[in-house]
């Protein structure tokens, strides 16, 4: 992972030293381990707090909403394909993008981790192959294969290489298929349910939700200037832990996403509670692929499906 | 959002979709009646769907 730091920072330094951008936005190691947090490089010295490693979860489209200045990225696939959102839903212009495309073999989980070891963790070290990742702390060290501990999303996920880039820092990686994966394995689980238990499995799983809004927050597709959730004149939604008041937020907050979620993960990841909030958006995309053959950010071309009508969108559900 | 509302654990024969014209007022009607028969014949054991926690704890 290293030659991918190195080359991160060759080419933010040579950008902002040849003038081609403002500012460049990417990961630094953050105050704890296991979180990296997003960096912003106006001047090429401030280019060598950028990193890159399993822990570069969060999705850097968030940080470029509604910019003036030209801006280098440094985006993974679902980055990419967040700032394709981002481009059609004109929240920023593509002549304003430098993209630094970064092929990605998946982010790490990090209560994966937390989970599997019994202490503390103090550092995380990946090998240069990316194979295993080794986590240590104060009496122990243990090592564990890569592969089995990324997040959800990531070992899910279809497009690990940008779809959209001016520059890539190295060759792409190798893809996966729905003949290596099942997609929506977890989704079908609760789509056999009977209603009785869908409405059990949501209450267990949303029981812990105590509204702080992170997945909000580090949500790229959640830029409106006031969200529904914090209008108070029309207040749309009750503030309270409630369930019945969880349960509104975050069929709403998911609903907003549909036809427009790139399945990046950042709202699992930020959680702090570990809900694991994807169960709803992940529905929403499969609906999406299955009605209107859409996955989003793949193209700057087309308007997504929710935005636009055509004669023969599927309309059963209209009686 | 009919599907994602099932998904959640709505009884589909709580939730209806139509359209109907400002003009189609006995359809309105029909609808309406259709919607409420419907819902009570699933039973009021629904409590769930209210809250339950008081305004101000």
């Amino acid at each position: 992972m290293t030659t991918y730091t190195q080359k991160i920072r060759e080419i933010s330094k040579r950008l902002l030293q040849e003038g081609r951008v403002d500012m460049v936005i990417g990961f630094a190691r953050g105050s704890v381990p296991m979180i990296n947090q997003p960096a912003f490089a106006t001047h090429s010295a401030d280019a060598d707090r950028f990193v890159w490693d399993g822990n570069c979860g969060i999705n850097l489209a968030n940080y470029v909403t509604g910019r003036q200045e030209t801006i280098g990225i440094v985006a993974k696939g679902c980055d990419a394909r967040n700032l394709a959102v981002h481009i059609v839903e004109n929240k920023i212009r593509r002549d304003q993008l430098y993209i630094i495309g970064v092929p990605c073999m998946g982010m790490t989980d990090r209560h994966k981790l937390t989970a599997a070891v019994a202490g503390e963790i103090e550092s995380v070290d990946e090998d240069e192959s990316g194979k295993t990742v080794t986590v240590s702390g104060d009496g122990f060290s243990e090592t564990f294969n890569r592969a089995e501990m990324l997040q959800e999303n990531c070992m899910l996920c279809m497009h690990r290489n940008p779809v959209l880039f001016d520059e890539m820092i190295a060759d792409p990686v190798p893809e996966q298929t729905d003949e290596d994966i099942d997609r929506y394995g977890a989704v079908r689980r609760v789509e056999n349910m009977n209603p009785e238990e869908k409405w059990d499995y949501f209450d267990d799983l949303l029981s812990d939700c105590i509204r702080c809004y992170a997945c909000r927050n580090a949500c790229p597709l959640c830029y409106c200037p006031t969200c529904f959730v914090d209008e108070s004149k029309p207040q749309w939604v009750g503030k309270s832990i409630d369930p019945a008041d969880i349960r509104i937020f975050h069929f709403l907050r998911a609903y907003h996403c549909a036809g427009r979620c790139t399945d990046c993960g950042a709202c699992v990841r930020s959680c702090p509670m570990g809900i694991n909030v994807r169960a709803l958006t992940k529905k929403l995309e499969k609906d999406c692929l299955e009605y209107f053959g859409w996955e989003a950010g793949l193209t700057t071309e087309q308007r997504p499906p929710l935005d636009t009508y055509k004669p023969d969108d599927p309309e059963q559900f209209i009686k | 959002m009919k599907n994602l509302l099932e998904h959640m654990g709505i009884d589909p024969g709580r939730l209806h979709f139509s359209w109907i014209s400002s003009a189609e007022s006995t359809k309105f009607v029909d609808v309406a009646k259709k919607v409420t028969e419907e819902a009570a014949s699933l039973g009021s054991k629904e409590k769930k769907y209210m809250k339950t926690k008081p305004k101000v704890a």
